[in-house]
């Protein structure tokens, strides 16, 4: 047992960056949009949280700044898919390409330089209690707020009455707007609150899992995060065990190396790709289950005109 | 359009012309170019290079010019790159990434009178000339730190791909490890990636978990400084020094001063000694291979074995592969009194006794 | 006041002029960036689209490069065009080369006439097994292609590297993760001599001029259109949706996997680590540029070619960064994607009372 906690412990900083992007991807997809530029809206605001928290000397405005630059790259997307009404999925990887040519350009000059990484912060008392302490009270403050954050979403999506607006728009625009719901209001909002998690989850790969930048450094965390929005069948807290099961089977491929198993390292690094799609098959299988809980207009243009 | 450029290069060659003073040997200065695989700011294997470029035409000033490709692939593209230089007027062409071999032997042949210079490859040609690091001095140093410093008598290393150059340096790390240290075990995981900051990270955090306590690294990024800054273990650093991102943490590390050579090289060409065919090996002692900062932490006591092994590795006292070495299945590889030859080392394929697990196939 | 009002029916106008706008944006945004970099522009753009193609061998890199890009973007296109979001042409790509290429070892330096037909043939039921598996997975279990087609990319780049590190590792070669050189036989001769483009470039044509005939002329052709266009009534006519599924991957992965044995088999001539820097993905842009039409893509496909090799042209020439390329790639998308709604929608004014009458929204209309 004594040997899982610091396995457990690196899962849920494995874990924490693809929180904040689903979870921020469930309330984009929960009003009908999809955006598949996370991964480029997590490298704009990797770059960018790297590069104030490098300025200013604090993590604070680090991550402020990694999701203003998230929020300004989905502002690109929403005006082109909102009111432009050009294809979301296409639109979504233009997105997801230009994030990752223009964190190239402009994080040119800043790679290879250290950043102070964000500390744990320990909890007088409770993180000196013997393993609960070490797995539950020794993370950044990021990961506590990823917990709060899920909490929010989840009572924003159920209990709110904009989130049953929000909810309304996902699934049918056109009687959301003839009942005077503002329809391209309430989609810009989801899609800049997405884009302000995929911020902060970028910055969360550049200040605490490997505090510096690298060209690319999301490696396909973005696309993850996609897949764990299906995976919850858009449903906040089944993203969340979705996220630290995917965080798990990472930490895994490298722990049975680490013990000596005989396989191949290339077919222990495809494990957490093939659990995604092996994931995904299970949950798809039944027709009912995605009807029943995507978003009706999922990926569909509205103009209030037509 | 084509025009106006040309009378710009024109000009600008009329000026270059005027400006050197007239005694000068060489009428043009000679192009020399650089090809990377990495950005210029990598913070390691291609920034290394740069740095020497740079310290290259300090030193050689106006008789020489310089050009750099950067991101280049190992696909297709190398190919065009390579030409692209020689058609330029590049008369001296440094390749430095293993994986430009063939394109570079396509190109050679297409281009006899330029030279190229190709790092960690085995295939040499009139024209063509290998150079590369005698990287198991510095990684046989780091394990003797390591050996040293070590409380669970487990050490880690972090692999990049399980090919020669790198089964080498977690082979001369054991090596070195051991001979301060008869007790140590080593762990190796490879991470199938050269730079990879999230991976290398994980793989740290593995090792450390299972016990090792000093982790070397063949991977390109600080991360499993971090990784060690942080658990309050031991890391090295590769390529670069690495301590601003652990400064408690990074004992030492094998960096690179590649400028020795590249200058060396560049006098020849200019005075035509330069010859092909040649394979070159430069180590600590020519200055290529320079061990990181070490750390105050570190006893006096094992800083001075250190600079021992290190004082006997210069002046050839020491061979970090002097036999005997047995594999880790017990199969003697290098009899007593033998060492390894230089040529086995393009080869190697098999881990030394104290290794854990087995060369991945 | 300008509003979008949609048209009646779709601009053909506008759908020539809207990739020239994009173009005409993109100089613009280029001018802007290389004078604020300090850079002379006029030479910046020479460097990145006269130079690379000023001499014969330069057309034939620009050629070279363009076959796998317009293999891919003419497959991806066929797939976009019905609503088959198949963004993992780069695995279809590397399965194709594996398959290929591992024909090409077995046949080690035999002269067999057979050998490159069956190498081009494995190549193509290469990269269509690998994109069989969403294919199936969609129509049998309802999972979303984007993701499924992402993730086998990851996967058959992993396998590629087994391959190379392990069973097919070269034993000549120093244990070096790369397979024998492919013999005389199984290596494809270059199309004009003193250039590396070969007969894929020719495949690649005759692909696009297939898909053409395909997409106007078939029954099928029109059944994948109409589903992409207007699905509930490709539904109500009885068109099978897993039909449409099946053809569209199966189509872009025999594409891809041709693309990935013509790279093999040409200017790589081994199987190794790395065999594309990422031409699947690139050809994503190139099916985008060229309208999603196989003719259009034959242009998407040569304009992003040209954009890979000036970019290293114009780093060469004047050290400009490399990251340039991507993110010219990037913008070039995104001006296509807004130009785009020229086609579908046109500005109008609108008589309100807080615009002036006069208001100067000619131009706009003219445009439109």
């Amino acid at each position: 047992m004594i040997a899982l906690v610091p396995m457990i412990a690196s899962t849920v900083v494995a874990a924490t960056p693809l929180i904040y992007a689903a979870l921020g991807e469930t309330v984009v997809e929960r009003s009908g949009v999809l955006n598949l530029g996370i991964e480029g809206m997590m490298l704009i605001g990797a770059v960018a949280g790297f590069a104030a928290a490098r300025a200013s000397g604090s993590d604070s405005v680090g991550f402020a700044a990694a999701a203003a630059a998230g929020v300004a790259l989905s502002l690109i997307f929403g005006f082109l898919t909102l009111n432009l009404q050009t294809n979301q999925v296409a639109t979504g990887l233009a997105l997801t390409l230009f994030g990752v040519g223009l964190s190239a350009f402009v994080g040119h000059n800043l790679a290879g330089m250290p950043v102070e990484r964000l500390e744990a912060i320990t909890i007088p008392g409770l993180s000196a209690i013997p393993l609960l302490g070490d797995l539950l009270f020794h993370y950044d403050i990021m990961v506590y707020l990823s917990v709060a954050l899920f909490v929010g979403v989840h009572w924003f999506l159920t209990k709110s009455r904009t989130g049953l607006t929000l909810r309304a728009i996902g699934e049918s625009p056109g009687v959301a707007h003839a009942i005077g719901k503002p329809v391209l209001a309430t989609r810009y909002l989801a899609v800049m609150f997405g884009g302000a998690t995929a911020g902060i989850a970028g910055a969360y790969l550049s200040l605490v899992q490997t505090p510096m930048w690298v060209e690319g450094m999301s490696a396909g965390k973005g696309w993850i995060a996609l897949a764990l929005v299906v995976f919850g069948t858009w449903k906040p807290a089944r993203v969340v065990v979705g996220a630290y099961l995917f965080g798990g089977v990472t930490q895994f491929q490298l722990f049975a190396q680490g013990f000596g198993l005989p396989v191949p390292t290339e077919f222990l690094s495809m494990l957490p790709y093939a659990a995604t799609i092996v994931v995904l098959v299970i949950i798809c299988r039944d027709p009912k289950t995605i009807l029943l809980n995507q978003p009706a207009s999922l990926g569909h243009s509205f103009h209030p005109t037509t | 359009m084509r025009l106006r450029i040309w009378n710009v290069l024109r000009a600008s060659a009329t000026a270059l012309a005027v400006a050197l003073p007239a005694a000068s040997f060489a009428a043009e200065p000679l192009k020399v170019a650089f090809v990377y695989l990495g950005p210029v700011t990598d913070g390691g294997w291609t920034q290394m290079h740069d740095v020497a470029r740079k310290k290259l035409e300090a030193a050689m000033g106006s008789a020489i010019k310089t050009t750099f490709v950067e991101n280049v692939p190992e696909t297709a593209d190398s190919e065009r790159v390579f030409r692209q230089l020689a058609a330029d007027g590049n008369k001296l062409i440094f390749a430095t990434s293993f994986g430009y071999m063939e394109p570079l032997q396509k190109v050679a042949k297409l281009f006899p009178d330029v030279k190229f210079e190709h790092v960690n490859g085995f295939k040499t040609a009139p024209n063509i000339v290998v150079y590369e690091p005698r990287f198991e001095e510095g990684f046989y140093l780091i394990g003797v730190l390591a050996g040293q410093m070590t409380k669970s008598n487990t050490l880690g290393f972090i692999g990049s791909f399980p090919i020669p150059s790198v089964i080498r340096n977690v082979d001369s790390m054991t090596l070195g490890a051991q001979s301060v240290n008869p007790k140590v075990k080593m762990k190796p995981i490879w991470v199938n990636t050269w730079y990879d900051p999230g991976k290398e990270r994980q793989a740290a955090d593995t090792l450390i978990a299972q016990g090792a306590d000093a982790v070397g690294q063949n991977t390109d990024s600080p991360a499993s400084i971090q990784a060690a800054q942080e658990k309050g273990t031991y890391a090295f650093s590769i390529d670069a020094d690495m301590s601003s991102f652990g400064k408690k943490a990074q004992l030492s590390g094998t960096t690179e001063d590649w400028s020795g050579y590249y200058i060396a090289e560049t006098k020849k060409v200019i005075d035509g000694s330069w010859t092909g065919n040649r394979h070159t090996r430069w180590g600590l002692k020519e200055g290529l291979v320079v061990m990181a900062p070490l750390n105050p932490d570190i006893p006096p006591a094992a800083v001075k074995v250190f600079e021992e092994k290190k004082a006997k590795l210069i002046s050839g006292e020491l061979n970090p592969f002097a036999g005997p070495i047995k594999d880790n299945s017990g199969k003697e590889m290098v009899a007593a009194g033998g060492a390894m030859p230089d040529a086995t080392f393009s080869s190697l394929n098999w881990y030394v006794d104290g290794i854990e697990g087995s060369v991945p196939k | 006041m300008l509003r979008l009002e949609r048209r009646p029916t779709p601009s053909t106008v506008m759908s020539y002029v809207s990739p020239l706008i994009a173009a005409a944006c993109m100089l613009v945004t280029g001018f802007l960036l290389f004078s604020a970099l300090g850079k002379d522009p006029v030479e910046a753009f020479y460097l990145f689209f006269v130079k690379p193609v000023s001499t014969s061998y330069g057309i034939g890199e620009l050629l070279l490069k363009t076959t796998p890009l317009l293999l891919c973007g003419v497959g991806l296109a066929l797939g976009f065009r019905a609503n088959v979001w198949n963004i993992g042409a780069e695995g279809q790509l590397t399965m194709g080369a594996i398959a290929g290429g591992g024909v090409a070892l077995w046949f080690g330096d035999s002269d067999s006439s057979l050998a490159m037909p069956l190498m081009l043939l494995a190549g193509i039921l290469g990269g269509m097994a690998w994109a069989a598996i969403p294919a199936f997975l969609r129509t049998r279990f309802n999972t979303n292609e984007i993701l499924v087609t992402l993730m086998l990319v990851y996967i058959s780049q992993l396998v590629l590297s087994w391959l190379v590190h392990g069973p097919w590792r070269d034993p000549e070669g120093q244990n070096y993760p790369q397979s024998q050189g492919f013999g005389d036989a199984e290596t494809m001769a270059a199309l004009i001599s003193g250039t590396r483009v070969t007969w894929g470039i020719v495949y690649a044509l005759g692909l696009a001029l297939v898909a053409w005939i395909f997409s106007q002329k078939t029954f099928a052709g029109f059944r994948m259109q109409v589903a992409g266009l207007a699905p509930a009534a490709a539904a109500y006519a009885g068109f099978s949706e897993r039909r449409n599924i099946w053809i569209a991957l199966l189509l872009c992965g025999a594409a891809a996997g041709l693309a990935g044995i013509c790279e093999v088999a040409g200017p790589i001539g081994r199987l190794q680590q790395q065999i594309s820097p990422g031409y699947g993905f690139a050809a994503i842009i190139v099916a985008w540029i060229g309208r999603l039409h196989p003719i259009g893509v034959i242009f998407g496909a040569l304009l992003m070619s040209l954009l890979y090799l000036g970019g290293e042209s114009a780093q060469m020439g004047m050290g400009l960064p490399s990251a340039i390329t991507g993110l010219f790639q990037g913008l070039l998308l995104f001006y296509l994607l807004a130009a785009d709604l020229f086609i579908n929608f046109r500005l109008k004014r609108v008589e309100t009372a807080a615009a002036k009458p006069a208001a100067p929204a000619a131009p706009a209309e003219a445009a439109a």
